[in-house]
């Protein structure tokens, strides 16, 4: 029974069927007969193409020929060695974009191997076996490094520490773990809280705290941070979204996208969330388009994705584009909100059209109103943070090849979405971390 | 359109493919539906002789190995001889016959090594009304320990007494099928000529264990705990196959004895080449037994076409014109020489050609050019061992091109035009001195 009819912002849309369908994992864990039939299609290239693409080097090929020899467990281990999330980076990773854009099939046949489910075959085989941790640690070393974020970059960086022989205490100002991993995907990527059960296998480590709730500036400070520990590793991420710079936009009706989206994460019950009849999404990277398909999916009428550059800037790749698509969201290029009105709430955004004009993106002057009770802006994130006196780059941390910090404190390192030039992307931030661990492992035993 | 139908000692069918001896041969109902697809003739599964028939195992008969996609390679069996009372398989035969006359109806049989077996039971055969008897000297398994099968394929000189029995307490013509089991096929071959044996088939199975079970350590297939070594066909044994095909068409002692080709026979393609290599029919198993009959269909449709390509109007016109081209290796020419050639519009840049020829062969294939993945034969490494062509995944995308001028860049000798062989070679130690 559907109730999109219904005006406003309004919650209950949706029949529980459903909301059950429509959040439910949209790239199903292949079968063993699928696994296989699809790692027969490796050719096992010579320094393959797709694991140069993958921003942590997993060798792929040598995954892929061990679920095809029988031996998915093997495999598993093969990516753990590179991506202690390779669980979830194989459910969320832009793979069209990284290792399947450079598959030597995609150039022969238009048609990559799957390595992102295969990936997820492995590492789901592993984790749902009672199999010991993968990793054992390193005798102890005596040292102590604190981790502040228990994102993907922080909790990739801790575990290589642990491994290390080094003690680990991760600081995290949310009441849970994971950073986007927990708050900031869509539903239907990672289901059945496997962001939570990831986050527990990893920790079989052992010789990491957890400690939630302690936010940079309030609880803690990099500054007595640097002084108590041998080593600290900064991957706070993007905590804040830009706002929209227009009339209209305090409007009750407009929010962050990241907002909405890390509510829906958190809600047992779908049905309870209320979503508008018209809603529009501002933006072009993949938290828009996440955005945009889940209140499609949550029952509203009509969902307009409006970008202001063009189809091919998009940073969301085609892929997601065309799943947006698929799920019936309008998208809109080439236009750029000038003003958002309404009486009391929200009623409609009205857009400029745009052109490209050398570098500049510049309006055409024509505009097009478009009906909203609900406006999710994904315009961007920012480092909202109390960092001390660590060096900036523009408006993120400053860091060097390895990760380190360059001022003001000698034994700081910094990565992830925080980090100077970071991509916004999970498999980024958890090879940062790794680099840093690596990096800090060597200048603490120097 | 080509006429594919053939004349095999006398015995004609509409086309050249026979199922063989086996158990898509064993009964009837399996015979009559194999006609209606469009075999052209069938090899009955193997009579033994009268009284209670044999047993077979009634737990897995079968093992196999795979490639990608699970696509049935190698086959391997433990069945025996017809299961069936001997009386029912020859009246089902005189039926067959009877309602297919136009369909080759070929009686496999296998009865101990004695004459009294052979002359009781080929006048039976003869009565059904049968165009010819295959004797079944080649199964590997089973039989074999009770004297029969490839026990007497590996020896020539019962092959040629039983032969001799055939020919004289029969009318029909008389195949004898060869067992691969052996050093070399030509002494066999040569027996079955000299026991007067109209023509032979090849190969029969392969002594093969295909699998062991990990879990249990035991054969696979496993019985009960304990596996037996099988006989292995497919695909995988069509190699074997045509060097034993091409080795009886070329030996002068039995050259132009009739072969009906088996092994590993799939595709039109793998047909035409057992028939270029001497064939006057194939005979066709494992992929009936992975496809059903329908397949023969592609293959007669394939073999039509190609024919049709070629302009060959019959079988004939093209059957053993690779005989001629099988020589020794003493023979081939020295300076014949090729390089490999990357199309480099073709290439997905996989890599697997430089890999190859870098840890396992000749260093001859770049992998970046300029600091770009870049897959390029390098000529003057290049020794023209093909090994590249092989392993990469795309058609035609790295061919073997022949240098007719110039010298060759890796030794810097000039291409010679001439023929030369080993035989002649400066570096042989036994080359013939050209008179004086």
């Amino acid at each position: 029974m559907t109730m999109a009819e219904t005006t406003g912002v309004k919650a209950k849309r949706l029949s529980d069927a459903e909301y059950a369908d429509n959040f439910s994992d949209i790239h199903p864990l292949l079968t063993a007969h699928e696994a296989l039939v699809e790692a027969d299609r490796c050719y096992f290239c010579y320094d393959a193409p797709c694991m140069t693409a993958c921003p942590t080097s997993i060798d792929i090929p040598m995954f892929i020929r061990k679920i095809q020899a029988g031996n998915p467990v093997g495999s598993a281990k093969t990516i753990f060695e590179q991506n202690i999330l390779g669980g979830m980076c194989a459910r969320v990773c832009p793979t069209e974009t990284l290792c399947e854009e450079a598959c030597v099939r995609e150039t022969a046949e238009g048609k990559p191997v799957k390595i992102g489910q295969l990936q997820r075959y492995a590492t789901d085989t592993y984790m749902s076996r009672e199999l010991p941790h993968p990793f054992k640690r390193a005798a102890a070393t005596g040292k102590k490094v604190a981790v502040v974020g228990a994102g993907p970059a922080g909790l990739s960086c801790a575990h290589r520490l642990a491994m290390h022989g080094h003690d680990v205490v991760i600081y995290e100002a949310r009441p849970k773990p994971g950073g986007l991993n927990e708050y900031g995907i869509a539903s239907y990527k990672a289901t059945n809280n496997f962001a939570q059960r990831e986050i527990e296998w990893l920790m079989q480590i052992g010789g990491i705290e957890l400690k939630l709730g302690q936010r940079l500036g309030t609880d803690i400070s990099v500054e007595s941070l640097a002084e108590s520990h041998d080593a600290v590793f900064i991957g706070i991420g993007l905590s804040s979204a830009y706002t929209l710079n227009i009339p209209g936009s305090d409007l009750p009706g407009v929010e962050a996208a990241i907002d909405f989206i890390a509510r829906l994460r958190q809600a047992e019950d779908k049905s309870t969330l209320p979503v508008g009849q018209d809603v529009v999404v501002i933006g072009g990277g993949m938290t828009a388009v996440d955005a945009a398909v889940q209140s499609k999916l949550l029952g509203a009428r009509t969902v307009s994705l409006v970008y202001r550059r063009s189809r091919e800037q998009m940073p969301a790749s085609r892929y997601e584009q065309e799943l947006a698509a698929a799920h019936g969201v309008h998208l809109v290029f080439n236009a750029k909100p000038v003003r958002i009105s309404g009486a009391n709430a929200v009623e409609s955004v009205e857009f400029e059209y745009t052109r490209q004009d050398g570098a500049n993106l510049v309006g055409t002057g024509e505009t097009v109103e478009i009906p909203a009770n609900q406006v999710l802006a994904a315009i961007g994130q920012w480092m909202e943070a109390e960092v001390g006196e660590l060096e900036l780059d523009g408006t993120t941390l400053a860091r060097t090849p390895e990760n380190r910090s360059p001022m003001p404190y000698p034994n700081v390192w910094v990565g992830g979405d925080c980090a100077h030039g970071g991509e916004d992307l999970t498999v980024v931030a958890v090879e940062d971390g790794k680099i840093a661990a690596e990096n800090i492992h060597k200048t603490l035993m120097a | 359109m080509a006429d594919l139908s053939t004349n095999f000692l006398g015995i004609k069918s509409p086309n050249p493919f026979w199922l063989a001896s086996a158990p898509p041969t064993d009964k009837a109902y399996n015979v009559e539906r194999a006609f209606e697809a469009g075999w052209g003739g069938v090899v009955w599964k193997t009579l033994g002789e009268a009284g209670p028939p044999v047993v077979n195992v009634n737990g897995p008969r079968y093992g196999a190995i795979w490639g990608p996609d699970r696509r049935l390679l190698g086959l391997n069996n433990i069945e025996l001889i017809t299961d069936r009372d001997l009386e029912i398989n020859l009246r089902e035969i005189t039926e067959v016959k009877k309602r297919w006359p136009d369909r080759a109806m070929i009686v496999s049989i296998m009865v101990p090594c004695e004459e009294q077996s052979w002359k009781a039971i080929l006048p039976r055969v003869e009565d059904t009304g049968a165009d010819g008897i295959e004797l079944n000297f080649g199964c590997p398994h089973g039989m074999s320990e009770r004297g029969m099968g490839a026990a007497v394929g590996q020896v020539p000189e019962y092959i040629r007494m039983v032969a001799e029995w055939c020919k004289q307490y029969s009318k029909l013509p008389v195949i004898v099928k060869l067992t691969p089991n052996i050093t070399d096929i030509r002494y066999p071959a040569r027996a079955a000529k000299a026991g007067g044996a109209d023509a032979v088939s090849l190969i029969n199975t392969i002594s093969s264990i295909v699998s062991v079970d990990l879990d249990n350590f035991a054969p696979m297939p496993t019985i009960d705990g304990k596996g037996s070594h099988g006989g292995y066909c497919g695909p995988a044994v069509k190699p074997i196959a045509l060097n034993m095909v091409a080795e009886i068409a070329r030996d002068p002692e039995t050259r132009g004895l009739p072969i009906s080709g088996i092994g590993g026979v799939s595709t039109w393609r793998d047909a035409a080449e057992f028939i270029a290599l001497g064939c006057g029919t194939v005979q066709v198993c494992t992929a009936a037994m992975t496809y059903g009959f329908k397949i023969v269909q592609e293959m007669a449709q394939g073999l039509s076409d190609w024919m049709d390509e070629k302009g060959y109007a019959t079988i004939a016109d093209f059957q053993s014109r690779a005989v001629p081209n099988v020589t020794d290796w003493q023979y081939l020419n020295l300076n014949y020489v090729t390089k490999a050639k990357i199309d480099q519009d073709l290439c997905i840049k996989c890599g697997r050609c430089h890999i190859a020829c870098e840890d396992t062969s000749h260093q001859a294939i770049t992998s970046t050019v300029d600091g770009v993945r870049y897959f390029e034969v390098m000529e003057d490494e290049c020794v023209g061992c093909n090994l590249c062509v092989n392993v990469c995944p795309i058609d035609d995308c790295i061919t073997m091109v022949r240098m007719t001028d110039g010298a060759d860049p890796r030794t810097g000798k000039p291409i010679d035009p001439d023929y030369a062989n080993w035989t002649t070679h400066p570096n042989n130690p036994m080359a013939r001195q050209a008179a004086e």
